[in-house]
């Protein structure tokens, strides 16, 4: 029978690196990669599930990392916003964000750009409405979704 | 929010799952997390143990049998079944699956974790209610397979007992369903919301009005014999600050109508 216990030691790629840690089992994935590890750039937003500002790719799946516990990620590969550009160099996308004023306070930054990652991985040459239902776990409170919107179609091909 | 302590197990079979939930007094099945994780941070509820089904490869996918029966695994998520090819055997299904909250949401929270939670205002239980699916649940007394009608109990209650698991959910062939709700936003929480299937006999299932799905068996697919049928069920349904029972009453009509209307045009 699979042992029961409220902590375990995980290994979790993030980036590209490997991180051995153990973890409580009630601790949420967000907190590991803010708290444990120091990656702050994905947010809290709400705690909730709602606002995505925390969302992240966990295997190749976009998921809010407020919904899924630290010790669910043993074994996977996780993406933040911090592994996007490389080398300093930004990624297409963020290019855009910056050139269409796509970010006001820039809370919700990091998961807008995790969920158009994700689309445009996925789906290269969204349509209008496929961008808007992409991004709609993610809640800009500045409301500056026109520009968000724009940006994530000026990446697109 | 940091959660209440808990004890964490992933077992990879539905026999080890059994086993742990049977030695753990306050164990509970942890699908796809998009609910109980949030319930667990307002402390709503408090699981002592938590057993992640997300390692048990028997408990996802999707089958098609020459038949044209679905049989799919309660651990199959949202996105998996918008995405399957079998899954289209029932378009309905990936189509309202679209509909539930976000891509994030939809990556993770599974079939099973939905109608398990059975929150009155969920969009699953009318719609399997509405086409006849049948669930498999498995304990320590053995395998047992229910109609939707028995197995949603009551508000946030199943057939699925304590140290039991739901293992299977089987959808017959068919294609004439047909959904619609008012939701809070574009694709958000329910306020009403309507399933029909026009295959043979017309079935309509209301949400959001009772603690389980009502279910309703108008003399045919006309609007005015779905209307009578929704009056005549009697519903009662709760108000709140986003609908009085008294309009929720009348969208359960309209949606029945609709639903239905939809299901017809593809019967």
């Amino acid at each position: 029978m699979s042992a029961v216990e409220t902590s375990r030691t995980i290994v979790v790629t993030i980036n590209g690196t490997e991180y051995e840690r153990e973890v409580e089992a009630r601790k949420l994935l967000i907190h590991f990669i803010r708290d444990d590890l120091d990656l702050t750039g994905s947010h809290i937003g709400c705690d909730t599930g709602n606002c995505g500002a925390c969302s992240v790719i966990v295997d190749g799946t976009l998921v809010k990392s407020c919904m899924m516990l630290a010790v669910q990620a043993d074994g996977a590969s996780v993406e933040t916003v911090e592994g996007l550009s490389e080398g300093g160099e930004l990624t297409a996308l963020q290019q855009a964000f910056s050139d269409h004023h796509a970010l006001q306070c820039g809370y919700c930054t990091p998961g807008m750009l995790m969920s158009a990652t994700a689309l445009l991985r996925a789906n290269p040459s969204p349509g209008d409405d496929e961008i808007k239902k992409a991004l709609q776990g993610n809640i800009c409170r500045c409301t500056g979704y026109w520009n968000i919107f724009e940006a994530v179609k000026a990446a697109s091909r | 929010m940091l959660l209440r302590e808990v004890g964490y197990a992933k077992p990879s079979s539905v026999a080890d799952a059994l086993a742990i939930l049977a030695e753990n007094d306050g164990a509970r099945a942890l699908a796809g997390g998009q609910t109980l994780v949030n319930v667990m941070k307002a402390r709503a509820a408090s699981p002592d143990v938590l057993v992640d089904l997300n390692g048990i490869e028997e408990l996802k996918g999707i089958d098609l049998a020459a038949d044209g029966t679905l049989s799919i695994g309660p651990m199959t998520t949202y996105s998996e079944i918008m995405a399957s090819a079998e899954a289209r055997a029932r378009p309905i299904l990936g189509e309202v699956c679209a509909q539930i909250a976000d891509v994030q949401v939809r990556n993770r929270g599974t079939i099973g974790g939905n109608i398990c939670a059975n929150d009155p205002t969920n969009h699953l239980p009318p719609l399997l209610a509405a086409i006849g699916a049948t669930m498999t649940i498995r304990g320590a007394g053995g395998e047992r397979t229910v109609p939707a009608h028995e197995f949603f109990v009551g508000v946030y209650l199943t057939a699925v007992g304590v140290g039991e698991l739901l293992t299977r959910i089987e959808i017959p062939a068919g294609k004439g369903d047909g959904f619609a709700a008012v939701t809070l936003g574009a694709d958000g929480t329910c306020i009403a919301n309507a399933a029909a299937s026009v295959n043979g006999s017309v079935r309509v299932a209301l949400g959001c009005v009772a603690a389980t799905p009502v279910v309703v068996e108008p003399a045919s697919a006309d609007d005015d014999a779905v209307r009578d049928a929704v009056r005549g069920a009697g519903i009662d349904p709760p108000g709140d600050v986003h609908a009085s029972a008294e309009y929720r009453t009348h969208l359960a009509e309209v949606l029945a109508v609709r639903a239905t209307r939809e299901a017809k045009g593809r019967a």
